[in-house]
């Protein structure tokens, strides 16, 4: 018995538990559905979930011990469904409360539901935890996090430190920042001070558009045109690299893909600055930018602090740019021309093509994974932190 | 303290120099803004610019006679035995063709080597002719107009990435060829036009950039997008409504917003070594299947789907809840009959917008083996296929710059989808925008 | 409403200070001052009186400009400070509230230090030369506005973390720092609890030797205490202006006497 088979039987069941279970109650009720507690549709929802849930209980029950389909199974899983269902209608009398049934089975699915966000973060954890653990089992934890040198060999007898991938998620996040914070901020400082409403209603959706390109686009312009720029115009000229891959290209095209978070985040920030403070430094001569100095961005610090770690923590975890722009060699370097790698586009390297699930070099990828996953993780609850206690102060 | 009085008319030089502060600083804000619009400007210009060609291609129209000699030697139309005619035997009749077709017209050009004129025919052309004939052998035996794909660097010619320049250092076009063409073109047997393969044929090898198409992919992210619907539409609001609506403040309830909003901000790639462990590794459900990309797409999405769908619930004022309870409904009553629809305009919204974060979304396909060449259309969940913006990846791997053009071709087509699903978004936020 | 006794200073024979004539505000559409004439005395109180929404506050803000601050408000008429209309086009609108100082109906101390929040216009200003000498105007400043005795052993600490009358007076003293020529107050006291607004109430009567100090209240008996001429305000037009003792006691218009004895309001 095929698994769209046996489902669409058990939805045939279902459907006539439905209608058995309702004429069921109606019928106990003398006729007159008013006598019941519940409308008859609630004994009929109820008798036709009491086959349906342990049916498909049983289903993935049966599923998880043994892989595969058989007649037996679907055999059994159709049983499960009628005893369920012969038992509910058989116990439905005028007073059963189907409705407070019902409504119970249906908050447990609600619930089922919201725990799939924390069996992600499990899956995640576990996933991740485990094959790194398997990776540390083969490559030694001090080599690993203080290695320099980056030289993965499918022979074996690899070099894995992270510390070349980690400087060049660093640098390349610190240039991206380095582009988006200033421009972020004075661009939220001008929408949210100085702009006039037709202007904001223009320059901000535009802004935010560059918030909902996929990365990969910003990928493509990084590859075909920023790195052949930057190598043509400054890199060739100035003697610094002959690679249109660089880390320059990958952070100048992420600062681009960050001035929206950045600026959008500020925006919501400075206008939450009460007016009054405002008032108070106009009201003592201050100009406009002296208050905006003085006054608002320093009473908005702490919230733009939160606003720049989310961006840091989306800069570090990009993958897109990186691929296409940084470059695939793991360097410790200090010129900004020169390619240099991350620890996402490693990731993407060590688990694409011929993987191995048992060598190092393919291993390794988890544990960069996991590295990477706490580090953005702590960067998103400081900042979550930094922001709720700003939020917490104004309020 | 005691300055002496100044007079409001004239501005004394430190009020002078502070209003030239203040306007420097007003000029670095414009300009913050201006750096911003002006480099989506250029990335949009980039793209399009180096993208929109991929919608034209070249073509050479020339009379093709099918031969039955060479196509059908047993004369008995037995489609088993025409297969045994490969390629190779095709791309001889395509090129018997062009050189009647030269001949005929009279044209004569000087420096043209002997594999040169045959080399101008794209070898997916050959391949084009023959599933035709195998389709409908009735055709052996006639001539037919048939339109062939010009080579990638013919095309290229006319699109302005190879020039005579660039030809005569180059192993695969010479110039002569560009010579030929444009005699061809001048006789009308070679024209460029609107090239619906781009988005409708599958993709094509490393040499063939002329044939390269994003069927499958197109294929393949629809069958993702549908899996990502289907799964993270209830779950997303299930989750929304139990938390907003049912969920006591409690532990348990606190860890569970904490953990979504982590999730929506864990980077992609973590989603793709979630779905290559669970999902391949151990479950070992197929690699490159949209089932798999589109439930790491669900797990990676749900938590966008589900911050904007707890507002959407939030804006709808408690006394709509208390008017039910009024009449006796029961909480979920009040939810499902009242609540609900009322916040249903909101929640589709943000779902319309996480899905479309969800198409453009390519990390996390990588490691789930969506990178794979594949050029058999996917029949189902489980078939293997790649994605919009995986092809785009796979695209720029591709060593002839005439991919370069893909790519950009195929972004175009992306942010076509990505803008009719928010604008459909902003509509439906128009349209069925309350204010309470 | 025993407590009406008339504050029993004299009004001399003093220089008008601010002069406004035929003055009108719009908020977009809305007329919201119509024809106001007005002579505000230099080293007086003078109160505006009226029920809410009659333009009292609005009129207080045009006279340092601050509904600049306002896309939509359009001021016409004329305003002269010391005989210079304080709407010319060369008048700078940040030199003229140097000059023009204002506290605001909530305490808004900025999330600054003690020092930090009274030094700011000083700063801003370019008024002092040294350290030694902000030092002394954030110390004059805060004795003028009675607080020193209360902050002056923690200057560095929050100005956010006063009570809220202590952050009024700390308003006021970041006003006085500048050394204005005029001081605005709008409603200085309704977010204060009985004891502060004594406190301040006092303060504004002690600030009268060196200012002229401009009141919005919505407090007929603080009016009464504290201010020598009082306005009347009633639906953006100037009703009466006058002594306050005759305000109080023997009211012209109708109106006025109506709101005096609780009819409108």
């Amino acid at each position: 018995m095929t698994l769209p088979l046996l489902l669409a039987t058990l939805l045939v069941l279902a459907l006539a538990g439905f209608f058995a279970g309702r004429a069921r109650a109606v019928a106990t009720a003398g006729g007159d559905a008013r006598k019941l507690h519940s409308v008859p549709a609630y004994h009929g929802w109820f008798a036709a979930l009491a086959g349906l849930v342990p049916a498909g209980m049983a289903l993935l029950a049966w599923r998880a011990v043994a892989p595969g389909q058989g007649t037996w199974q679907g055999f059994a899983v159709l049983a499960v469904a009628i005893v369920g269902m012969i038992l509910a209608i058989s116990a439905t009398r005028g007073e059963t409360r189907a409705r407070n049934r019902v409504e119970g089975i249906v908050k447990a699915g609600l619930i089922l539901c919201s725990v799939i966000a924390i069996a992600t973060t499990a899956g995640i954890v576990l996933s991740m935890l485990f094959e790194t653990g398997q990776f540390f089992s083969q490559y030694s934890f001090t080599r690993f996090y203080f290695g320099t040198v980056w030289q993965p060999n499918f022979r074996g007898d690899s070099e894995l430190g992270i510390l070349p991938l980690l400087w060049g998620t660093l640098y390349i996040s610190l240039i991206a920042l380095a582009v988006a914070v200033p421009v972020g901020l004075f661009a939220a400082v001008y929408m949210s001070e100085y702009a006039s409403r037709r202007f904001r209603g223009f320059a901000k959706p535009a802004i935010e558009v560059l918030a909902g390109i996929p990365t990969i686009v910003y990928g493509l312009f990084a590859l075909i045109t920023v790195g052949p720029a930057l190598r043509d115009y400054f890199a060739q000229p100035l003697g610094l690299g002959e690679s249109a891959s660089s880390v320059m290209t990958a952070g100048l095209v992420m600062g681009i893909m960050i001035i929206p978070f950045v600026s959008s985040l500020s925006d919501d920030i400075i206008n939450a600055v009460p007016q009054s403070l405002r008032d108070g430094s106009l009201g003592l001569g201050a100009t406009q930018s002296e208050t905006i100095r003085q006054v608002v961005l320093p009473a908005a610090l702490p919230g733009i602090v939160g606003a720049v770690l989310l961006a840091a923590s989306r800069a570090i975890g990009e993958t897109m740019i990186v691929v296409l722009g940084a470059g695939a060699a793991a360097k410790l370097s200090l010129n900004p021309f020169e390619a240099m790698t991350t620890i996402t586009v490693k990731i993407v390297s060590q688990l694409t093509g011929d993987t191995d699930f048992a060598a190092p070099e393919t291993l390794v990828a988890f544990a960069l994974g996991l590295t990477l996953f706490v580090v953005t993780l702590g960067l998103n609850i400081l900042a979550l932190i930094v922001v709720r206690k700003y939020r917490e102060e104004y309020e | 303290m005691t300055a002496p009085r100044r007079s409001l008319l004239a501005p004394d030089p430190r009020t002078i120099a502070r209003n030239r502060a203040e306007a420097r600083f007003r000029a670095y804000g414009l300009g913050a803004v201006g750096v911003a619009l002006v480099a989506l400007a250029v990335l949009l210009l980039s793209i399009f610019g180096n993208g929109s060609s991929a919608f034209y291609q070249t073509y050479l129209e020339v009379p093709v006679m099918l031969p039955e000699k060479s196509l059908d030697k047993s004369g008995t139309r037995d489609i088993e035995v025409m297969k045994k005619v490969t390629t190779v035997g095709y791309a001889k009749v395509l090129k018997t063709a062009l050189d009647e077709a030269i001949e005929a017209n009279g044209i004569i050009v000087e420096g043209l080597g002997k594999k040169d004129v045959g080399n101008m025919i794209s070898d997916e052309a050959a391949a084009q002719l023959r599933n035709m004939v195998l389709a409908d052998p009735t055709l052996v035996g006639q001539t037919i107009a048939f339109e062939m794909l010009a080579n990638g660097r013919i095309d290229g010619y006319y699109k302005g990435r190879v020039t005579r320049e660039s030809a005569a250092l180059d192993s695969n076009v010479s110039p002569a060829q560009l010579d030929l063409a444009d005699a061809l073109a001048e006789k009308g047997l070679l024209a460029t036009r609107f090239n619906l393969d781009f988005i409708t044929a599958p993709d094509a090898s490393d040499q063939r950039p002329e044939a390269a198409g994003l069927g499958v992919a197109i294929l393949g992210s629809f069958y993702m997008m549908i899996v990502v619907l289907a799964l993270s539409l209830p779950i997303g609001v299930a989750t929304a409504v139990y938390l907003e609506e049912f969920a006591v403040k409690n532990r348990f309830t606190d860890v569970i917003e904490v953990n979504i909003s982590n999730l929506a901000a864990v980077p992609s790639i973590v989603f793709g070594i979630l779905g290559l462990a669970i999902f391949i590794n151990f479950a070992h459900l197929p690699q490159s299947a949209p089932i798999v990309g589109g439930l790491v797409l669900t797990l990676m999405t749900l938590p966008r789907i589900i911050i904007p769908a707890r507002a959407a619930l939030k804006a709808v004022p408690p006394s709509i809840r208390d008017a039910a309870l009024g009449v006796g409904a029961s909480r979920m009553q009040s939810v499902f009959h009242h609540v609900l629809p009322l916040a249903a305009p909101g929640i589709l919204t943000g779902m319309i917008i996480g899905l479309a974060q969800a198409l453009g979304e390519t990390a996390p396909l990588l490691l789930i083996g969506m990178v794979a060449f594949v050029r058999d259309y996917p029949g189902g969940l489980f078939d293997p296929a790649t994605a919009l913006p995986v092809q785009v990846y796979n695209w720029t791997q591709r060593a002839d710059p005439a991919f370069v053009e893909r790519a950009s071709g195929a972004i175009i087509v992306l942010l076509i989808f990505l803008l009719i699903m928010n604008t459909a978004a902003i509509v439906l936020r128009r349209r069925f925008e309350r204010r309470w | 409403m025993n407590d009406m006794r008339v504050s029993e200073s004299a009004v001399g024979a003093q220089d008008v200070k601010i002069s406004a004539r035929k003055v009108q505000v719009f908020y977009g559409e809305n007329h919201a001052i119509k024809d106001v004439d007005v002579e505000i005395l230099d080293r007086t109180v003078t109160a505006f009186i009226g029920p809410s929404g009659c333009g009292k506050s609005t009129f207080l803000r045009c006279l340092n400009r601050m509904n600049d601050t306002i896309p939509i408000c359009r001021v016409e008429g004329d305003i002269m400070l010391d005989g210079e209309d304080i709407y010319d086009r060369r008048v700078d609108p940040v030199q003229l509230r140097a000059k023009v100082g204002m506290v605001f109906q909530k305490p808004n101390p900025f999330p600054k230090s003690i020092y930090d929040n009274v030094a700011y216009g000083p700063r801003i200003h370019g008024l002092t030369r040294n350290k030694a000498e902000l030092d002394e105007v954030v110390e004059q400043s805060l004795r003028r506005a009675a607080l020193w005795n209360e902050v002056k052993d923690r200057l560095h600490a929050p100005g956010t973390g006063l009570s809220g009358g202590q952050q009024q007076r700390l308003c006021i003293a970041r006003a006085v720092a500048t050394s204005p020529e005029v001081l605005l107050m709008d409603e200085p006291c309704s977010a204060l609890d009985p004891i502060a607004t004594a406190q301040v109430e006092e303060l504004i009567d002690e600030l009268r030797a060196n200012f002229s100090v401009v009141i919005v209240t919505h407090s007929m008996q603080q009016a009464a205490r504290v201010s020598q001429k009082t306005a009347f305000f009633h639906l953006g037009n100037l009703v009466e202006y006058g002594e306050t003792g005759d305000i109080f006691t023997r009211p012209q218009d109708p109106r006025t006497e109506s709101y005096i004895s609780g009819r409108i309001g």
